[in-house]
């Protein structure tokens, strides 16, 4: 058996053994509260400070202040959407888009049903890319907030997030983005930006899970969603989580160090990757926007099978990676992002999401260079929208559809 | 990801008669791409004996669609036609030692395509197909939006309540209350703009339930007279934690069969802080109150014995040999547990 191969780092992380051993001493040596006077804690509050310092550099904060620890990536959006709703008197109105993750998706569904909210869910064309007349058309000053996020999950594909934060600002609206798959992957400067919120997730570069971020820029008007202590400046409260906020840190340091470099690599690796399967496969495509995408997400579409009895067949391989297929999520319709862009049901259900990281080698993509071409064809040989001639969808005709 | 059997996995990576059947004399085509199903499967029938000589499969879908597919053809090959139209998508199930509630579809697909397939030969009409499907609510017992919705409009079902007495959703863990209440308020507010309703009887989301009154004694026996009173004893509520209880004589005994062996009374208070003949009395009460979804579907179940962290049950009708039991047992189980405090295993047996 050959070494395992890791694709799904758009899924989560392999916590980097640096961040471990940065983590360990504060789960029982000093394990005290920040909060606390005695020596059980008395290098905690040190070692916060540094971890919000190290995340501060690398998402380009003015102060280290606009950052408040969340739990994560959901929580911070949470936070965020429901805090601009508040601050906010007079204007009911979100915008969004069609392709954001669940966090954003499920939270403006349930606002709309329940809670009298206005959301306008901004469409994408083919590639992923934002329909900005649309969003230009929906932005009026009964806009509370805007939440776009800054690359897609599933795709890849980059928004164009500082001139959709000036445009927001233009109708006096606050801009936040859901970057969790941006921080880390994508060199990032808010000072340089118009964005007021921004939510990020510990586990998608390499550190622990359980912990994010909410960036909150300095003087924009707030409501915790969470009240009791004074944690965070009484903006979350909770006892900080000391050994993943430390994790954290030395994460974003790492990223920070290796960003650039490691960007040029996967990128040639992604491209290589890409390139070699629309070569040996037929019948298959890359989706996303081939301009502006994160460097390690390559989505690739094989039509006429369907993508959980790929990943099953990769995992077979020893290789993990991810799918947009219906029957992985336990819902009926193929991934929210894919329909979005109008890829066609036929390709939808069989698109295969690899995810690299700065530890995915030449060898690794080799090897699914090898063995997907046979998986591919097996299952073509099962569908019955193939035959020897190749691909008939008309051959088929069910009586029940 | 999904916990599929070993035969499931077998039959999905070595699945047996995959691929097309040139002289095949009936053919059944279900699904389409867009529901991310679809299977072709192609019979080759003996005109004079009607028997099934041989069947091929061609499918497009996931690890279990596939298993199901080929599991479809492994038994029917050899059958009649006539033998073959009495195959249910449980069938094809427990063939491959159980499907995760989410994929039982798979297993319906293929009884449909073998429908299609025997009607294809016989030269008979399909009946209509009513089959749809919706997002799967109800996780323990595997009931779908689509059903769920069907049953609060047939039989115009306005309480939580209703909605799970007649379909199940919700009769296990609880925790799909959320989806429940938002698709019973949805339906009935679709209800009343259709007239099929009155606006009073809709149910609101959200609409608060009525506060269960609780009585503010002690513990009661179901169906059972009050154990007689011992006269230096100070009268009503009984302390349940109270170490005199387990001195205290048995209580009276039960006229229900079922509770004879676990009312014996016991020699140490069990784990949970209970005696054991109090434990057992909580159980066959949860298991009392869970006994009309049972019945609706009908089965029934009976509580036999608790040994230790074993409550063993007796399963009939329906519910005996049907493949959701094992899903139905754990939401006994869970209510069990948490009524006992402490984890309890929920096993079906034979009648004692």
């Amino acid at each position: 058996m050959t070494n395992p191969v890791y694709l799904d780092n758009n899924a989560t992380t392999r916590v980097f053994p640096d961040v471990v051993d940065a983590m360990l001493p504060y789960f029982s040596e000093q394990f005290g509260n920040a909060s606390s006077i005695h020596a059980f804690g008395s290098e905690v509050g040190g070692a916060l400070r540094k971890a919000r310092k190290a995340l501060q550099a690398l998402i380009g904060a003015e102060f280290d202040h606009e950052i408040i620890f969340t739990s994560g990536g959901t929580e911070s959006n949470n936070t965020a959407v429901r805090s601009a709703l508040q601050v906010m008197p007079g204007r009911n109105e979100v915008i969004t888009s069609t392709v954001e993750h669940p966090a954003i998706l499920t939270l403006c569904d349930w606002l709309e049903k329940h809670e009298n909210i206005i959301v306008h869910r901004i469409p994408v064309d083919g590639q992923g890319r934002l329909d900005v007349e649309a969003y230009r058309a929906a932005l009026s000053e009964r806009v509370a907030i805007v939440s776009f996020m800054w690359a897609n999950n599933e795709t890849g594909t980059v928004f164009p997030v500082d001139g959709l934060a000036e445009m927001a600002h233009e109708v006096g609206a606050l801009f936040h983005t859901d970057a969790v798959q941006a921080v880390g992957k994508l060199p990032i400067d808010l000072k340089t930006t118009e964005i007021d919120m921004l939510s990020l997730s510990s586990h998608k570069f390499h550190g622990p899970k359980g912990l994010g971020a909410l960036y909150l820029r300095k003087g924009t008007r707030f409501r915790p969603l969470l009240r009791g202590g004074h944690q965070e400046r009484g903006r979350r409260a909770g006892t900080e989580n000391a050994p993943a906020i430390v994790g954290l840190g030395r994460a974003a340091e790492i990223a920070l160090e290796t960003l650039e470099a490691d960007a040029a690599r996967m990128t040639a690796l992604r491209d290589r990757l890409e390139q070699g399967l629309v070569q040996r496969i037929g019948h298959c495509f890359v989706t996303g926007d081939p301009y502006d995408r994160l460097p390690n997400t390559a989505t690739v579409a094989f039509e006429y099978i369907e993508g959980e009895a790929i990943l099953l067949k990769l995992n077979q391989a020893g290789i993990a990676a991810s799918s947009g297929s219906a029957c992985t999520s336990g819902s009926l319709e193929p991934s929210h992002v894919l329909r979005a862009m109008d890829i066609p049901f036929t390709a939808a259900h069989g698109a295969i999401r690899f995810s690299l990281s700065r530890e995915t080698t030449d060898a690794d993509i080799d090897r699914v260079l090898e063995v997907m071409p046979g998986i591919i064809s097996g299952l073509r040989d099962m569908s019955p929208f193939w035959s020897e001639q190749g691909a008939q969808p008309e051959g088929f005709n069910p009586e029940y559809a | 990801m999904w916990d599929y059997s070993d035969k499931v996995k077998e039959y999905f990576f070595n699945p047996k008669n995959a691929g097309a059947l040139s002289d095949a004399n009936a053919v059944g085509e279900v699904g389409s791409l867009s529901c991310g199903d679809a299977l072709k499967l192609m019979l080759k029938v003996n005109p004079d004996t009607d028997i099934i000589e041989d069947a091929k499969f061609q499918t497009f879908g996931c690890g279990s669609a596939i298993a199901s597919s080929s599991a479809l053809t492994e038994l029917i090959i050899g059958k009649t036609i006539a033998e073959a139209r009495t195959l249910t998508n449980q069938d094809i199930a427990d063939f491959l030692d159980g499907l995760p509630p989410e994929k039982m579809h798979c297993s319906v697909m293929g009884q449909e395509a073998l429908h299609a397939a025997v009607a294809a030969y016989t030269g008979e009409e399909l009946e209509e197909d009513d089959h749809e499907e919706g997002a799967l609510i109800c996780k323990c017992f595997g009931v779908d939006a689509g059903m769920i919705e069907r049953a609060i409009r047939t039989n115009r079902l306005n309480t939580l309540e209703m909605v799970t007495f007649y379909t199940k959703a919700g009769g296990g863990c609880s925790s799909c209350r959320e989806p429940l209440e938002e698709l019973l308020a949805d339906t009935n507010a679709a209800m009343v703009a259709e007239g099929l309703m009155p606006e009073a009887d809709a149910y609101i989301f959200g609409a608060a339930p009525k506060p269960e009154k609780k009585k503010p004694q002690g513990f009661i026996i179901p169906d059972q007279p009050p154990a007689p009173k011992l006269a230096p004893q100070p009268s009503a509520p009984v302390q349940i934690a109270m170490p005199a209880l387990a001195a205290a004589p048995a209580p009276a005994p039960a006229p229900e069969p079922a509770l004879e062996l676990a009312l014996e009374p016991a020699p140490q208070p069990a784990a949970s802080g209970l005696s054991a003949a109090k434990e057992a009395i909580l159980a066959a009460r949860i298991i009392e109150e869970l006994r009309p979804v049972f019945r609706r579907d009908g089965g029934d179940v009976e509580l036999v014995d608790m040994e230790g962290s074993m409550v063993l049950v007796h399963l009939t009708g329906a519910c005996s040999g049907c493949q959701l039991a094992s899903q139905t047992l754990g939401g006994i189980q869970q209510k069990i547990s948490e009524a006992l405090g402490r984890t309890v295993r929920v096993m079906p047996v034979a009648t004692v």
